[in-house]
């Protein structure tokens, strides 16, 4: 029989009780909350004993594909291993309190110090802030690190417009709006990299800044990257790193000696820390000399031998997340970061561009498109052969056991299959994977009405999307209610 | 150690299928001046040793699982379903869900989540997370805004200072206006708001712990055409009348206390609710559910017309990594507690902190600052500079008293209590800020 998975809710029965707190003093909570403000029924939570929901999510988690799992090449996501050694060390720090005394937690404040020192060298910054949550919160710091810049040469009212590339990843014009800028798109050129004389004629007095990603979303180092950064330069335009493909070039290249001014990185991508399932991840912002003024306050100083929070940042843009960040996060990363050090940094990011590269040419053998077929660095955008959809040689992986590559992006590349198989994937894996597109594109082909019907072995089958956007059910309701 | 499985037969086979001898070329492409920095690290370690350092750091931190230090994060008990849980690699390695074939597992998770939030908050919709509180109030606020295309905020005083800054960064970022109403004896003063003014926040309990009545802000602010943001511990929840029901239009918090550890501040998760009108404004993934072609229920990211991939420089947030990993945590710690344990946890929570309180202000010299009722935190006044209080009461062994911003009063700190804390804590506690203040 085929039911469906049930919900927490409907697992539920009145007056089954799970954790239970230690038994409350007596309390008369109307006096002591004032009978007004009580509540008059309880939230309607799910009734449910310890096993039940023990077993509840852990079926739940065997519905559900990780790197731990299956192999993961989602392009852009740097779906590397996770070293478990970060989790036990985040554990040692979960009972710290933001607000204790700032002697009694050095060993932390240490970590987010000596963090910050290592991801300004590894960028090749002059300074760091590790205060934002997650990467399009780092680029929304970034950028008003920029703007208050600006303004504090008396252009920020000139300086109204951000370049991005038309390869972008969308979190960059969405942060650019953030930040109150306009957005203007650079087109690429027929080689997938900026078109350095667009550009140059995009360049002018209202520009603020130029968002970049290198290597870029098509996975190509941009070559022309110093020519285009002088140019920017020359008229006072700053120029923006999104970190998101950091993996490619650690220990390789800095953007710091690219010439950018600001990076931010994702933790959670390069630095190996756990995705979660969308986070919780965590954005550093580096920046050079001339915006670190603006940085978010708090940083963290070493005086003499202490490691004080330091909030006298008189140009600072302010604050931008609760307390000092996603510390956890850091933990993780500074364990990775120290057990690489740059000699594994260096090969990790050798590796991750040789498994690319290798994968490249090998599903290019075996009939997929590439449409920048040249050296790449951590990723590459194919394309399948004609007359197969992405998003069914997609949806055939998960029958294979795969996570299929991002698709559909970058924009300017139809049917666009992005690859990332990461550094930590085996020869073996990127052999297998390749037979299985192989086949894909070959059984597709011969019998299109089994492609448009993959997955088949999946726990649920192609979705309804259409269904859930029209009419959207965001909620569990009892069924009376429904 | 670099987690890399390439064996150097692998690497010479790897290399030759392109045509190359060496690493060093693939990396041809890039400027010869930029080529191979060399990076000042610390050496290489192996894992045993790495663990052995971050003890080390480990050591230098006095743990603070009974610290009574208000100003948000509070250690309560996580029950230990939780984190073994959430470290099942399937939820810990995935990443956002977008092949939803694969990926029930988390979108169900995030669907029964987004329930469980709608139900605490009395609102129709909540999303899948956001970052933290703060975060979550700066979103919550732009969505008034652009529901309002008004450009005016008024926020109380009685929020949370910090997430009043991070209110500002984002605010100035897009040309709006916050204005400040200063708290009366602790609580926000009814006001008038302005045609102007799209968004009134306020926050209850407040920061310096006190329970407000919300009903003249929500009055006069829909008659004014702004919509109300209300920021609320979670945990308060259980037993204080909610957002909705006091008719707030947006409900916003951080979830620390349903299910994470402090960890120094962060990774917590941020939540944001809201009512039915406004949920094609939200900011951030939704889950919805829907049936697959077999007719089989399940789950997927919906409304993604609003979100930075698909609209771009048009979309409502540039948010994409939000904190998901930390909120199913909290939602397992509601699945386990059920409603019952939630109320006798916040009713522990209560009881302790008001007992607290009681032994506190019985010492000479230190006064209640924080007008009753108040629900787990609470200010009180000190005849010494809360700073050296805190750092006083730390060389004895205890973490507490908060130091409270000025712009409340002077020598103010902020106290709290919780399930966790037995009544030998709180008698110890008491008798050290006596000597503290002797």
């Amino acid at each position: 029989m085929n039911r469906d998975f049930p919900t927490l809710f409907e697992r539920s029965r009145a007056g089954r009780r799970g954790v239970r707190p230690p038994r409350p003093p007596e309390a008369d909570l109307a006096a002591l909350l004032g009978a007004d403000n009580l509540r008059g029924a309880p939230p309607r939570l799910p009734e449910l004993d310890e096993l039940a929901v023990v077993r509840h999510y852990t079926n739940l988690s065997r519905r559900q594909v990780g790197v731990d799992t299956n192999f993961y090449p989602l392009g852009s996501c740097t779906m590397k291993y996770n070293p478990r050694a970060g989790e036990a060390a985040a554990a040692l720090f979960a009972e710290l309190h933001p607000y204790q005394d700032p002697d009694t937690a050095q060993g932390a404040l240490q970590i987010i110090y000596e963090l910050q020192e290592y991801l300004a060298e590894i960028t090749g910054m002059d300074a760091v802030t590790l205060q934002p949550a997650a990467g399009a919160h780092g680029e929304l710091t970034g950028m008003l690190l920029i703007r208050a810049y600006h303004e504090s040469r008396g252009e920020g009212e000139q300086r109204r417009v951000v370049l991005v590339p038309d390869s972008a990843h969308g979190s960059n014009p969405a942060t650019a709006s953030m930040a109150g800028y306009q957005v203007r798109e650079v087109p690429s050129g027929p080689d997938g990299e900026v078109d350095l004389e667009a550009l140059r004629a995009a360049l002018g007095p209202e520009v603020a800044a130029i968002m970049l990603t290198n290597p870029n979303t098509l996975g190509l180092f941009e070559r022309k990257i110093l020519e285009l950064i002088d140019a920017a330069h020359e008229q006072g335009v700053q120029l923006y790193y999104d970190g998101a493909n950091l993996n490619a070039i650690m220990g390789w290249a800095r953007p710091g000696d690219m010439g950018f001014d600001v990076v931010h990185l994702n933790l959670h991508k390069t630095f190996s820390t756990p995705h979660g399932g969308g986070g919780p991840g965590s954005g550093p912002v580096g920046a050079k000399a001339h915006l670190a003024p603006f940085l978010p306050v708090p940083t963290v100083r070493l005086e003499g031998d202490r490691y004080v929070l330091d909030y006298d940042r008189p140009q600072t843009i302010g604050r931008m997340r609760s307390f000092y960040g996603n510390f956890g996060v850091m933990v993780r990363a500074y364990v990775y970061i120290r057990m690489l050090g740059a000699s594994g940094l260096k090969r990790a990011s050798a590796m991750a561009v040789l498994n690319a590269n290798y994968l490249r040419k090998k599903l290019a053998a075996v009939g997929y498109r590439i449409p920048y077929d040249r050296l790449c660095k951590h990723e590459f955008v194919a394309q399948p052969p004609e007359g197969l959809k992405a998003l069914d040689v997609a949806k055939a992986l998960l029958d294979y056991g795969y996570h299929p590559p991002t698709v559909y992006f970058p924009l300017i590349v139809k049917e666009a299959l992005m690859i990332e198989p990461t550094e930590t994937e085996s020869k073996e894996t990127l052999d297998e994977y390749v037979e299985a597109m192989a086949e894909i594109a070959r059984r597709g082909l011969e019998d299109p009405e089994w492609i448009a019907h993959t997955p088949y072995t999946t726990p649920v089958r192609r979705l309804d999307e259409v269904a859930a956007n029209r009419k959207p059910v965001l909620r569990w309701r009892p069924e009376e209610e429904t | 150690m670099d987690f890399t499985p390439h064996t150097p037969e692998d690497v010479r086979e790897m290399l030759a299928e392109l045509g190359l001898e060496e690493l060093r070329e693939l990396f041809a492409d890039l400027p010869e001046a930029l080529l191979e920095p060399e990076l000042s690290l610390p050496e290489p370690a192996s894992e045993q040793e790495i663990l052995a350092h971050l003890r080390e750091l480990a050591a230098k931190n006095s743990p603070a699982d009974r610290a009574f230090l208000g100003g948000g994060p509070r250690p309560h008990f996580v029950p230990s379903l939780v984190p073994a849980l959430a470290q099942r690699g399937e939820f810990l390695t995935a990443y956002t869900p977008y092949q939803p074939e694969v990926s029930q597992g988390v979108l169900q998770a995030v669907f029964e989540y987004q329930t469980m939030i709608a139900e605490l908050t009395g609102l129709d919709v909540s999303n899948a997370s956001l970052y933290d509180g703060a975060a979550a109030l700066a979103e919550g606020v732009l969505l008034a805004l652009r529901q309002t295309r008004r450009m005016g905020v008024v926020v109380s005083q009685g929020v949370h200072p910090e997430y009043r800054q991070v209110l500002a960064t984002y605010l100035h970022a897009v040309g709006a206006e916050l204005r400040t109403v200063d708290l009366e004896g602790g609580l926000t003063p009814p006001a008038a708001f302005a045609g102007d003014v799209g968004a009134v926040v306020l926050q209850s309990p407040n920061f310096l712990g006190a329970i407000e009545n919300p009903a003249p802000w929500v009055e006069a602010a829909h008659a004014s055409g702004a919509l109300v943001v209300y920021v609320a511990d979670p945990l308060s929840l259980a037993l204080l009348k909610p957002p909705g029901e006091w008719g707030a239009d947006i409900a916003v918090g951080d979830g620390q206390s349903l299910g994470n550890p402090m960890n120094f501040g962060g990774p917590h998760f941020g939540y944001i609710a809201v009512r039915e009108k406004l949920m094609r404004q939200l900011p951030g993934r939704l889950v919805s559910q829907t049936h697959d072609v077999d007719g089989r229920r399940g789950y997927v990211l919906a409304l993604a017309a609003r979100e930075q991939h698909i609209r771009r420089a048009k979309a409502k947030s540039n948010i994409t990594t939000n904190a998901q990993l930390t909120a199913l945590m909290g939602a397992m710690h509601l699945a386990a507690l059920g409603p019952r344990g939630l109320a006798e946890l916040a009713a522990a929570t209560v009881a302790r902190s008001h007992e607290l309180a009681g032994r506190l202000t019985a010492i000479f010299g230190v006064e209640l600052a924080t007008p009753e009722p108040f629900f787990a935190e609470f200010a009180v006044r000190l005849p010494l500079p809360a700073k050296r209080v805190r750092s006083a009461l730390a060389a004895r062994g205890w973490h507490a008293a908060t130091p409270v911003p000025a712009e409340y009063g002077e020598n103010l700190a902020l106290f709290a209590a919780t399930e966790r804390h037995s009544e030998a804590d709180l008698a110890g506690l008491a008798t050290a800020l006596e000597e503290v203040l002797s």
